[in-house]
């Protein structure tokens, strides 16, 4: 099971908490995947006064799950650091899944953003989630600002397109061998998820997939049954792909086709 | 025979259960500081969409059924009805929205260019299809809640601002009631009132957007509403800038005749929610309370007042009756 900043989580699903139908729906996801970590914005919600949000945080901290307060909606180094510093206050933990977004359209993380506001986050003493693309130079940088966990997007936030550059995303796990590695945004089908737990990433974090579901519940436990099952079968150790079909009985007695 | 009864709170709750009373030949009193419908309510900032079908989208299934009979119950307390239906459409990029809408919903049927022209002309050059709810309706929540104060002043119903609990209480207060029902919580709408003399929209239009939602509902004379926001927090002090010109945008992209319209108004409340989004009929103590009608005021207040009423008459136990609830 993967471990954040020397916390083990129990569950290799991660799970955000926007655009439920109601807080019991998101309550069933939670319960029905066993997700072990809920991320919660803020930006938006505490406008209005540091508590405004409170009355739907506390159903969150209710989950029993670890919180990852997120700096969803900054667009700026100074936004996203002022984010951080009041979720720290709000929920009383170092962790921040940070988001510095670069492109209003695309929701794309600003990679130049991101490494400075981590610098200066970890300098502070929190433990950053950054939220990243699968660029490798870009995530060296961010373990070089002091972040010990890694979130590549699959996709744009809220696309539900899967991994779009899988090569991207090994090169990633071979380089770092050691580093948590998180998918986070782009999942749109428990098979994507699969697929990323089969190419040995730690866990995946998803918001939309679930939430936008007709049945948010049942797809998110339909999630954790494909994060799972990748998981599983990534540690089984896949054989390799051949070109050559190889049976899988022998065929003895009967003539070679060459 | 009838015994007296005292609502607190002259929201669209605490009329609609005065109305139902009254009726049925209660003699009803009214508590509130402000002393009958206004800003301090937030069904006054309410779209007045009756749109159980667009609402079952996301909604649980007692919304849409209890919400049927809405416009009906309504129309029976005097208020201007306009059953024209509510036209749903998506930007070209979002086309899949809308497909997900209708497999997701009831009671439509699919507009192509032509049929939406003649539906609504601004939107048939605009939109190639679109989707046509046929069932819904809609109302002018302000004219509404006080014609429905005038006529239950009519009727001899006293509003009053403080007064002392007469006979049985219902407690209709929405957030305010949150002292005695802690499982309620404010979910903050923004919304912004236009006139714009270009656009000719003549039933509620909602525009699926994977970001920006929005639904535009005419109010006559070129006045239109804007909503709204969704975030969880219960600031009802101020509306934020990136609220409004989401709205704004939105209302831009569907037809740019907004462009040049007047703000009117720009508006704010948090609506009272449990956690289902479901309202209840509840008893705390010696008072039943009417709450959580969430972003379904004038869609559930209707059926909400049937069931306090039985209460009150039978003693029953109604459907969305919350048992443990303190």
């Amino acid at each position: 099971m993967p471990t954040f900043y020397g916390t083990e989580i129990a569950s290799r699903m991660m799970l955000g908490t926007a655009q439920y139908p109601s807080p019991k729906v998101l309550a069933d996801a939670f319960r029905r995947s066993g997700a072990g970590v809920a991320t919660v914005s803020l930006r938006r919600e505490a406008s209005g006064g540091g508590n405004a949000g409170q009355q739907f945080w506390s159903l969150i901290q209710d989950l029993d799950v670890a919180i990852l307060p997120n700096t969803a909606g900054c667009h700026s180094v100074r936004e996203a650091v002022t984010t951080a510093q009041m979720a720290r206050e709000l929920f009383d933990t170092r962790w921040i899944k940070l988001e510095v977004i670069g492109h209003a359209d695309t929701l794309q993380p600003d990679p130049f953003g991101l490494v400075e506001a981590a610098r200066i986050l970890t300098d502070e003493g929190f433990q950053v989630f950054p939220y990243c693309t699968e660029d490798l130079v870009l995530c060296d940088r961010l373990l070089e600002a002091g972040c010990e966990v890694l979130m590549p997007w699959g996709a744009p936030i809220g696309t539900g397109l899967g991994l779009n550059n899988i090569y991207g995303l090994r090169s990633l796990r071979a380089h770092f061998p050691d580093v948590p590695l998180v998918v986070d945004a782009g999942l749109g089908l428990p098979s994507q998820a699969a697929h990323a737990m089969e190419l040995g990433y730690d866990a995946v974090l998803l918001n939309t997939a679930v939430a936008k579901a007709g049945d948010p519940a049942a797809m998110a436990e339909a999630f954790a049954g494909a994060v799972a099952a990748g998981a599983a079968g990534h540690a089984a150790d896949p054989m390799p792909p051949r070109d050559m079909a190889a049976p899988s009985t022998p065929v003895l007695g009967k003539a070679f086709l060459e | 025979m009838s015994k007296h009864v005292t609502i607190r709170g002259s929201g669209v709750a605490g009329l609609s259960v005065a109305a139902e009373l009254t009726a049925r030949g209660h003699p009803v009193s009214v508590v509130d500081p402000a002393m009958g419908p206004g800003k301090q309510a937030c069904s006054w900032w309410a779209g007045g969409m009756l749109a159980p079908d667009c609402e079952g989208f996301l909604a649980e299934e007692p919304v849409v059924r209890l919400g049927r009979d809405a416009a009906d119950w309504w129309q029976d307390k005097g208020a201007q009805v306009i059953r024209r239906g509510t036209i749903v459409v998506a930007l070209q990029r979002d086309a899949r929205e809308l497909d997900t809408f209708a497999r997701r919903t009831q009671n439509h049927r699919w507009l192509d260019r032509e049929a939406l022209a003649a539906a609504e002309p601004q939107l048939g050059g605009r939109f190639s299809r679109a989707l046509l709810m046929t069932d819904e309706a809609h109302l002018d929540p302000r004219r509404t809640l006080l014609a429905l104060k005038a006529r239950l002043g009519d009727a001899g119903v006293a509003f009053l601002p403080e007064a002392d609990d007469r006979g049985q209480v219902i407690d209709c207060r929405g957030l305010a009631a949150r002292d005695t029902l802690p499982e309620l919580r404010g979910v903050k709408g923004e919304m912004v009132i236009l006139r714009a003399r270009d656009v000719t929209l003549t039933r509620p239009v909602r525009l699926l957007h994977p970001r920006f939602p929005l639904y535009i509902v005419p109010r006559g004379d070129g006045v239109f509403m804007l909503g709204a926001t969704q975030i969880e927090s219960t600031d009802r002090s101020h509306a934020t800038v990136r609220s409004v010109m989401e709205l704004l945008n939105a209302a831009y992209a569907l037809d740019p005749g907004f462009g040049e319209a007047e703000l009117l108004e720009i508006g704010v409340d948090a609506r009272p929610a449990f956690p289902d989004n479901l309202p209840r009929v509840c008893r705390v103590g010696d008072r039943v309370h009417v709450n959580g009608l969430f972003r379904h005021g004038f869609l559930l207040a209707p059926a909400m007042a049937r069931m306090a009423a039985d209460v009150l008459e039978t003693n029953s136990k109604p459907e969305l009756w919350h048992e443990d609830h303190a």
